[in-house]
């Protein structure tokens, strides 16, 4: 006669270094089924480490205030700051302030955000060209109607209140027009 | 001297959203086993595996060549494994043609795969890192900026993705091994489906798959004891490519990477191409959201700068036109990140071998593979033909 | 066969823990110095190839970012493998044996030290019956090391030797880590880790990284006075689980060091074994004779930054044959737990 369902005694293992988790599954069925799939949970967790050039540009950030990185043999400027000159392998030899004023240099209309801090649908994701920048940084596009978003256009960053700052990315809520003229794109072919 | 290389076998897996009825090793060794009866081998003829697939985060598991190593017939073996991002599938391919080339093996098993539905895709290619932005626009937001530049410069009209996805879904159908079968697919059904990144809708984008892919690879003597043993000829391979730009750099440009041009030049110089339209029979090109085809055929030089939307839109990349792309389907049809690129090459050399079925086109002699991947920063292409070189 | 040697190479100190850089920060200085002992820039680099893992960096695509240390423009030849770099240095190897390339830059790195290092490796396992129980890699180590102590191959003393050996050797190495050690009988005195481990028995863990350049022929005799070159190299791999296969030898190791022509006289070995119990499988498996000098690094006992350790085997024994205190050197890698895959390398000074 088969072993009664759960009735499969699992020992724990001494000094609780491990422990058997609730069984669902009955020890053994007569109805026998495929097993398609086995659910394991997984987590690691990780203390990352910014390095230089990030930590510099965030606390820039939490100021006010949009940092670049300088190139030492092209005079490129880089935002965010990466501590390297990507086309020359060499470190960056310190950083300028970058905008605030900036140009859209591509965007779209989205029409499904990711994760939790995305704005309500539909919304306006840019690249983004600091004024004295070389290279773009990402940015939403708010307070104009998506549909008048335009390639050229002028926008400046709206900053989270000043009691909300902090070392991160968020200080920068979205990016809104500015009265200014449009810069011409073809200027902008190679700053995205 | 250097060995010249053909394909010899090509074998995938039924590519579907969830492969639930194969364990991570059997998914593999579906397209292994059809890769070694092609070539009429079996395992123990095999010098070398050389594997490939993008981040290890999609399945949980780190580095799972090494628990592979018995279900890729590798113990006692050389067993490699590349990660390029998206262009590996590419990539690999090349690093085992690279090892019979330098005349070190004489037959190297290539596999390339992602079983995307162990863990979610989309979360494993965009997780949030302390410290760097957030795109809250996901992963097709970070394209699509590029994808309406391109519209912009070109004056494109605005339904050339469309057509590209009807094209490569409707071509899906005629490929058995395909993920996504869209028999009532439409014009209208595309064009209404959900938008999602202006000017990408659902319909559009790639699915998220399970799927390997494998390939023999072969020297000349391998070559010719195939062909004797299958009656199949091999895919000679022409030429390669390979080249890496930085995902931002100032005078980058997206829509036409400097990496991607090079890349093509090299592979075209390699093949004796000179005029890639007029020598090359068939495309499969790595295209994971449809506008990508016209921005890839200008790149590739096959049409000039803001003029590959014509070429889709006169129907010359259909299956009857004179540049037929991604007659399987594509990445459009079927996306297991770390088996596309080496789908693109490997479907190039099925065409060769006149093994496309009701895909094939009929008397296609040279064939480019292509693959990308990174900020459209890698690539990866082969030339293969029919000729000896 | 193409002449190979390698013409320069550069590490890190190596450390627990690189707080203040990032991945892309740590390896970029090494990269610079090892083009700077070449003499060269990397306009003159025909090919590029990196090793590291996602799983280490916390960060899928992570070795994206290090293209930056690079310096990829215009646009270069350039792959990598998610394994060890010694193994991207084959990938090189091969791609200047095709004639493709006459010269490449090779680089391997990691911070272990943002996540758990025992726990991540738990996650290179089977993925169906392993994984799940969570083994960390000493535990899962420490049952190579109770059979080669149940099989009478090593005693707990000739571990702690071992490990006393290495370390002492480390004291002479201005990268290492772990410098300097106990006598073996106070090693013997502490108390175990995971019985029959003990923390001597361990690697460090490990933030660092290491570069070396290859070039072929006249262009490596032009970029060094004195190329290490490569006269044999090959790579194994044996099979993933543990229960099917004898721990105490590495079948792959004696494979790869024939196919590598590993024989005759040999001046230094320098061996990765990540654990004392293992460096006995290797120098067995690579069948060294015992007045080979093993590990004058100080082995990966003393550093063990992983992605990057095998590698500096390699640099190691090319370095004493570039300085002209050695002529002819084995070299050998590993990857995978338990001694899973493993890459030898015959290095000789003379041309």
């Amino acid at each position: 006669m088969p072993p009664a369902d759960n009735d499969r005694q699992i020992t724990p293992f001494p000094g609780d270094l491990w422990t058997q988790p609730p069984i669902t599954v009955p020890a053994r069925s007569t109805a026998t089924e495929e097993v398609q799939r086995i659910r394991t949970p997984a987590a690691l967790h990780y203390r990352y480490n910014p390095g230089i050039a990030p930590t510099v540009f965030l606390r820039e950030l939490a100021q006010k205030r949009i940092v670049g990185g300088v190139c030492p043999t092209s005079g490129e400027v880089y935002v965010p700051p990466r501590g390297m000159s990507p086309k020359f392998g060499v470190p960056t030899s310190g950083t300028v302030e970058v905008g605030p004023k900036a140009s859209i240099t591509a965007f779209c209309v989205v029409h499904i955000g990711f994760g939790v801090n995305a704005p309500p649908v539909p919304f306006v994701s840019a690249l983004i060209l600091p004024d004295g920048a070389s290279v773009s940084l990402y940015g939403l596009i708010q307070e104009i109607p998506y549909d008048e978003v335009r390639t050229g256009m002028r926008v400046e960053p709206v900053w989270v209140d000043d009691d909300q700052l902090s070392t991160s990315f968020e200080n920068i809520k979205w990016w809104r027009p500015i009265d200014e003229p449009d810069t011409d794109p073809a200027l902008l072919k190679g700053h995205m | 001297m250097t060995e010249r290389v053909a394909v010899i076998g090509v074998g995938q897996t039924k590519h579907a959203a969830i492969r639930g009825d194969v364990s991570l090793p059997g998914l593999l060794r579906e397209a292994v086993y059809r890769a070694l009866a092609d070539a009429h081998l079996t395992m123990a003829d095999i010098d070398a595996v050389v594997v490939g697939k993008a981040p290890d985060f999609f399945e949980g598991i780190m580095m799972p060549e090494g628990y592979l190593a018995e279900a890729l017939g590798c113990v006692g073996k050389p067993l490699f494994r590349v990660h390029t991002a998206g262009s590996v599938g590419g990539s690999t391919a090349i690093v085992a043609a690279s090892h019979i080339e330098a005349g070190v093996h004489e037959r190297v098993l290539t596999v390339g795969w992602e079983q995307q539905s162990c863990s979610e895709a989309m979360w494993a290619l965009s997780f949030q890192i302390p410290f760097q932005q957030q795109l809250v626009a996901g992963a097709g937001g970070y394209f699509a900026p590029f994808i309406n530049e391109y519209v912009r410069r070109s004056g494109a009209p605005e339904d050339i993705g469309i057509l590209v996805a009807l094209k490569d879904r409707l071509n899906g159908l005629k490929n058995p091994y395909a993920h996504l079968h869209e028999p009532d697919i439409t014009y209208e059904s595309v064009r209404d489906s959900f938008m999602l990144w202006e000017p990408i809708r659902y319909s559009e984008t790639c699915p998220s798959s399970d799927g390997a892919i494998a390939m023999v690879l072969g020297n000349e003597s391998a070559a010719a004891q195939a062909e004797a043993s299958s009656g199949v000829p091999p895919a000679w391979i022409h030429g390669t490519a390979m080249r890496s730009e930085p995902s931002v750099a100032m005078g980058r440009d997206q829509i036409s990477p400097l990496a991607s041009q090079e890349c093509a030049a090299a592979v075209y110089a390699q093949a004796g191409i000179t005029d890639p339209r007029g020598q090359i029979d068939v495309v499969e090109m790595y295209v994971p959201f449809s506008w990508y085809e016209p921005m890839w055929l200008e790149t590739l030089g096959f049409a000039d700068e803001g003029e590959g939307w014509k070429m889709t839109e006169s129907g010359a990349t259909q299956m009857s036109g004179d540049l037929p792309v991604n007659c399987s389907g594509g990445v459009l049809c079927t996306n297991p990140i770390g088996a596309s690129g080496m789908l693109r090459f490997g479907e190039a050399a099925m065409q060769i071998r006149g093994q496309a079925g009701d895909h094939q086109v009929d008397g296609a002699r040279t064939a480019l593979g292509h693959a990308y991947g990174g900020a459209a920063q890698f690539f990866a292409m082969w030339v293969v033909g029919a000729a000896k070189p | 066969m193409r002449d190979v040697a390698i013409v320069s190479s550069a590490q890190t100190a190596h450390r627990r823990s690189v707080d203040e850089l990032n991945e892309v920060e740590l390896i970029q200085p090494v990269i610079a110095a090892a083009l700077a002992g070449a003499g060269v820039s990397i306009g003159d680099i025909d090919f590029v190839c990196s090793g590291s893992s996602d799983y280490l960096a916390g960060q899928a695509f992570s070795f994206v970012m290090t293209l930056d240390a690079v310096g990829a423009w215009p646009p270069i030849v350039e792959s990598h493998v998610e394994m060890d770099a010694a193994w991207a240095l084959y990938e090189a190897w091969i791609k200047i044996q095709t004639g493709h390339a006459d010269s490449a830059l090779i680089f391997g790195y990691s911070k272990a030290s943002p996540g758990d290092l025992p726990r991540v490796l738990s996650r290179q396992l089977d993925p169906y019956y392993q994984a799940p129980l969570w083994p960390d890699a000493v535990a899962y180590a420490g049952l190579q090391g109770r059979a080669m102590l149940d099989a009478g191959i090593i005693t707990e003393r000739d571990m702690a030797e071992i490990a006393h050996r290495n370390r002492m050797a480390a004291e002479a190495n201005p990268n290492a880590q772990v410098t300097g050690s106990l006598s073996v009988d106070d090693l013997l005195a502490q108390p175990y880790l995971s019985d029959p481990i003990r923390r001597h028995d361990c690697p460090p863990i490990s933030d660092g990284g290491v570069a070396v350049v290859l070039a072929a022929g006249d262009l490596a005799r032009s970029w060094s006075s004195r190329p290490a070159w490569i006269r044999g190299i090959d790579h194994r791999i044996d099979g993933h689980q543990i229960g099917a296969r004898d721990l105490t030898v590495a079948p792959s190791i004696a494979t790869a060091a024939a196919k590598a022509g590993v024989s005759g006289r040999f001046d230094i070995a320098e061996v990765h074994a990540p654990f004392s119990f293992q460096e006995p499988i290797i120098t067995s498996a690579l069948g060294l004779s015992d007045d080979v000098m093993v590990n004058p690094s100080g082995g990966a006992l003393a550093a063990n930054p992983m992605m990057a350790a095998g590698l500096i085997r390699l640099a190691e024994v090319a370095a004493r044959i570039s300085d002209g205190s050695a002529d002819r050197g084995v070299a050998h890698a590993t990857g995978g737990h338990c001694l899973q895959q493993n890459l030898v390398c015959v290095l000789e000074g003379a041309s």
